[in-house]
């Protein structure tokens, strides 16, 4: 027996009640839909119109189900609602329970489709904005994969009750008056409006909230399916945003890389009394033209910890060896205290030259040195450490202590910490000790000094834990 | 500065915070407003990194006092600044919340002047959303740490969400790399949330015109691989925030290498793979019943990046299995291999009708071939693989998975 359905589940309900209380078993019966032109050699039968079937009632999970299913595209769904309908009614009302039966499977699979698919109506309708009269319209054109325009339609209505807006699919229509829905015909997709001037912002965030260090097309892939790339205006820009992700992630990874000027100063064979030679003749800075000498490191190769300061000073620059002015002298009456002995240390500054301005009393007066300056030397200061290899390295000043980390780092929030490093196991920062002797204020002056000597002394701990 | 400008700038600066979480809660706009939540979120776009946009995520400023290393926004890196005008997010949330490109707005900020300065600027915008547009759409504010208590309950009144990241996954790593901030400061301002929303449930049992509060809860996230601590401590802390501040949500970012980075930070991010092993634990703590010692044991303090949580702790725990599909109670099923929470509830409900085959497995979708040595079901029983020691082996699924290798190749010839 063929029977015609209008294809929506009034008409398959109709239908369905009719055929139930004749006892027409689902072998028996063809499902067709009106105007599809299927089985014209056979008039469909008719099937009388039925009063509500004594004792018949199905579970309400089966109306839900039969909703969703009722709007998928695919033909066999009338006839698939009509068997898993018998078989409940037939002694096995708790059919819908066994997921992994032959049609229930099938129906949960259709009904899912169609979900999956009014899902994606809801997250990619895309209005645009229209001026009429004075008015404003918002108007999205959307291609849904199921016949899900009225399933779908109220959920715009509750979200957007104060705009007027229209969607338009190829197979129907809705708009939204701020009082009611009203359905139409499918619209092509000429009649939808072009643009919207927003576009151009809203790529703007799409582009900008992108990580390029994550790049995973094929994720976005599964879940935005290319068949909807067409009325989403964002999606033009992801080509060019894929081709450009690599090259955007290794500028994130390496920042660029700043070679040091005196790489060009540098020995051909590297120890480190044919590196103290070479530094002699270094000119990679301005800093050479005032300076006495270069003043490099000294320290047994090999040693365990390794200072590095800022610059030489005033005395340093005429004796050639570094900390051994004022500042030097505190250095090492607080490295006596805490059991560290100079002679196994190996010492160094970030910047091997003095840099000074003159004084009203004509005196040299030391000038911080600038960035540039710091990175110029650098060259110099990596040969140290690849030669000395130590367990650790103790910076004294934020200037040393930014030589290695960038000028980000700041004495007063990092210092005392312990981090671990390309460059030595454990590296610390602590003040530079001339600022212990310049700090003007007393309290200040003191506090810092029980501050150095306590970073001292956990250096030495830390040295010692090290083995 | 145009609107357009500063939006490339913090969005840009905002991408690194992983939630895009718009669902829970309910929300309906009134005749003359606008928006609406409906439990489930949506999510209105994909970017090419795969992930979801469904809030308009952006920052109200990326100017900020505080020198977190692993930031961009820090107050030391030399990133481009911008600030917007708490007018300007108002704008831009209505202009896209109309063209349906978004469920609503997630608003951060970098600290300006002081946590309560830049939580009443947040606020600002929420109430302006709310109370002049009517608009009903998802709100989730960032919590600042350290925020006073009357502006968090403000905040949370407009807000569906509110979250307050713990950044670094123990306080030794907070005091490294962000020295401003610290888990007792970050953790009163959790416990207040969660107090409030707690506060506000039990009021709207009473009367459902109660004010709602954060409905939706709150998360936060916590950076990893920016420091060597390992996963057992992660979930560790995790597992703290759950108890303790009934969190909906923990979100774990796999560092990302930032530009101009600090040299204290790892130039490369850790494995994807690690990230997505942290959530699958995750999943495990919540809903499987499983404890954090069960999955990172002492011996072994980080996940596999191989095996999935759970089949790696199938593979520690022989003497547990095989379990029968037929007779094993919730909790034993939960624990097999490939079986998922909704797998395991239908599997209870087929079974009261008929005893359960291997057919059945496979018309529900599971991965049969790693869950056989596990299970016995109607027809099949295993047969000696559990004390194989090439088990393994034969269980784990081939590594491709999560390789960045597939997604480099297609930028490489502009396949799609």
């Amino acid at each position: 027996m063929r029977v015609e359905v209008g294809p929506d589940l009034d008409s398959f309900r109709t239908a369905a009640r009719g055929l139930l209380a004749r006892g027409v078993s689902p072998e028996q019966v063809l499902f067709t839909e009106e105007g599809s032109g299927q089985g014209s050699l056979l008039a469909p039968a008719v099937v009388p119109a039925s009063a509500p079937v004594a004792g018949l009632s199905v579970p309400p999970a089966f109306l839900e189900l039969a909703q969703k299913v009722a709007c998928h595209r695919s033909p066999e769904r009338w006839g698939l609602l009509y068997r898993v309908l018998w078989r409940l009614t037939h002694g096995e009302r708790k059919l819908l329970e066994v997921e992994s039966d032959a049609d229930v499977y099938r129906v949960l699979t259709l009904a899912k489709g169609v979900q999956r698919d009014a899902h994606k109506m809801k997250a990619f309708v895309r209005f645009r904005r229209v001026e009429r009269e004075g008015e404003e319209f918002f108007i999205a054109w959307h291609r849904p994969e199921h016949f899900i325009v009225r399933y779908v339609a109220p959920f715009f209505a509750r979200r957007f009750p104060s705009m007027r807006w229209s969607i338009l699919t190829p197979d129907a229509s809705v708009s939204w008056d701020l009082e009611q829905l009203t359905y139409g015909p499918g619209v092509p997709r000429s009649q939808a409006p072009e643009g919207d001037a927003l576009e151009e912002m809203w790529r703007t965030y799409y582009a900008s909230t992108f990580n390029p260090a994550r790049l995973n097309v094929r994720a976005m892939r599964a879940e935005m399916p290319k068949k909807h790339w067409a009325t989403l205006p964002e999606t033009r820009l992801i080509p060019e945003l894929v081709r450009q992700a690599p090259q955007r992630t290794s500028r994130m990874v390496s920042p660029k890389l700043e070679l040091s000027e005196s790489s060009r100063f540098m020995p051909e064979h590297q120890d480190l009394a044919s590196l103290a030679q070479a530094a002699q003749g270094c000119r990679a800075c301005p800093l050479h033209e005032r300076a006495t000498r270069t003043v490099f490191g000294e320290g047994p190769a090999g040693a365990r910890l390794m200072l590095v300061g800022e610059q030489p000073g005033d005395q340093e620059d005429r004796v050639g060896r570094p900390f051994i002015g004022p500042a030097g002298q505190l250095l090492d009456t607080v490295l006596a205290a805490v059991g560290l002995e100079r002679e196994q240390l190996y010492v160094t500054n970030a910047v091997k030259h003095f840099g000074w301005v003159e004084g009203e009393e004509k005196q040299r007066l030391h000038a911080k040195p600038g960035r540039s300056e710091v990175l110029a030397c650098k060259g110099w200061l990596d040969a140290e450490v690849a030669q000395v290899r130590p367990k650790m390295i103790l910076c004294l000043g934020a200037t040393a202590a930014q030589a290695f980390l960038g000028p980000g780092f700041r004495i007063n929030l990092s210092r005392g910490q312990i981090f671990e490093t390309p460059w030595a196991k454990a590296w610390m920062a602590t003040f530079h000790p001339s600022a212990l002797l310049r700090m003007p204020d007393e309290r200040a002056r003191a506090q810092a000094r029980i501050h150095f000597e306590a970073d001292l002394r956990r250096a030495a701990d830390t040295l010692r834990a090290l083995g | 500065m145009d609107v357009r400008k500063k939006l490339e700038i913090l969005a840009d600066a905002a991408k690194y915070d992983a939630s895009c979480s718009s669902s829970g809660g309910k929300r309906k706009a009134g005749k003359e407003g606008l928006g609406s939540v409906e439990g489930m979120g949506i999510c209105h776009s994909y970017t090419p990194d795969g992930r979801c946009v469904s809030l308009l995520k952006i920052l109200l400023t990326n100017f900020c006092i505080y020198d977190c290393q692993y930031c961009i926004n820090r107050i030391s890196s030399d990133t481009a600044r911008a600030r917007f005008t708490p007018a300007e997010v108002v704008r831009l949330t209505l202009d896209f919340y109309k063209r349906n490109y978004i469920e609503g707005l997630f608003l951060s900020s970098g600290v300006i002047k002081s946590p309560d300065y830049t939580m009443e600027q947040l606020i600002e915008v929420a109430r302006t959303l709310r109370e002049v547009h009517g608009f009903q759409g998802y709100l989730h504010l960032k919590a600042v740490p350290g925020a006073s208590k009357e502006l968090i309950d403000k905040a949370g009144l407009y807000a569906d969400r509110l979250s307050a990241n713990i950044e670094l996954p123990t306080d030794g790593d907070l005091k490294k790399l962000a020295p401003e901030k610290s888990f007792a400061v970050t953790g009163g301002t959790m416990k207040e949330i969660s107090a409030r929303v707690e506060q506000s449930r039990a009021e709207r049992q009473e009367s459902p015109k109660a004010p709602k509060f954060a409905p939706a809860g709150q998360s936060t996230q916590m950076i990893v691989g920016a420091t060597p601590t390992p996963d057992a401590a992660i979930l560790d802390t995790a597992s703290r925030l759950y108890t303790r501040f009934k969190l909906k949500r923990v979100y774990y970012s796999g560092y990302s290498p930032i530009p101009l980075v600090d040299a204290r930070l790892p130039a490369k991010s850790p494995p994807l793979v690690r990230e997505h092993r942290l959530y699958q634990a995750d999943w495990l703590l919540r809903f499987y019943g499983f404890r954090v010692d069960e999955l990172t044991p002492p011996e072994q303090p980080d996940l596999s990046l191989e095996l999935d949580p759970k089949l790696a702790w199938a593979l520690r725990r022989r003497e547990a299995f095989p379990v029968d599909v037929n007779r094993a109670p919730r909790e034993a099923l939960l624990r097999v291999p490939g079986m998922g929470v909704r797998t395991v509830d239908r599997l209870l409900r087929i079974r009261r009708w008929h005893r359960v085959t291997l057919a059945d497995l496979a018309r529900l979708r599971v991965p049969l071939t790693r869950m056989k040595p596990f299970i016995v079901t109607a027809d099949h029983r295993p047969t000696g693989l559990i004390d194989s020691s090439r088990l393994a082996e034969r269980v784990t699924p081939p590594s491709t998975q999560l390789s960045l290798f597939t997604s480099a190749r297609e930028a490489l010839t502009g396949e799609l």
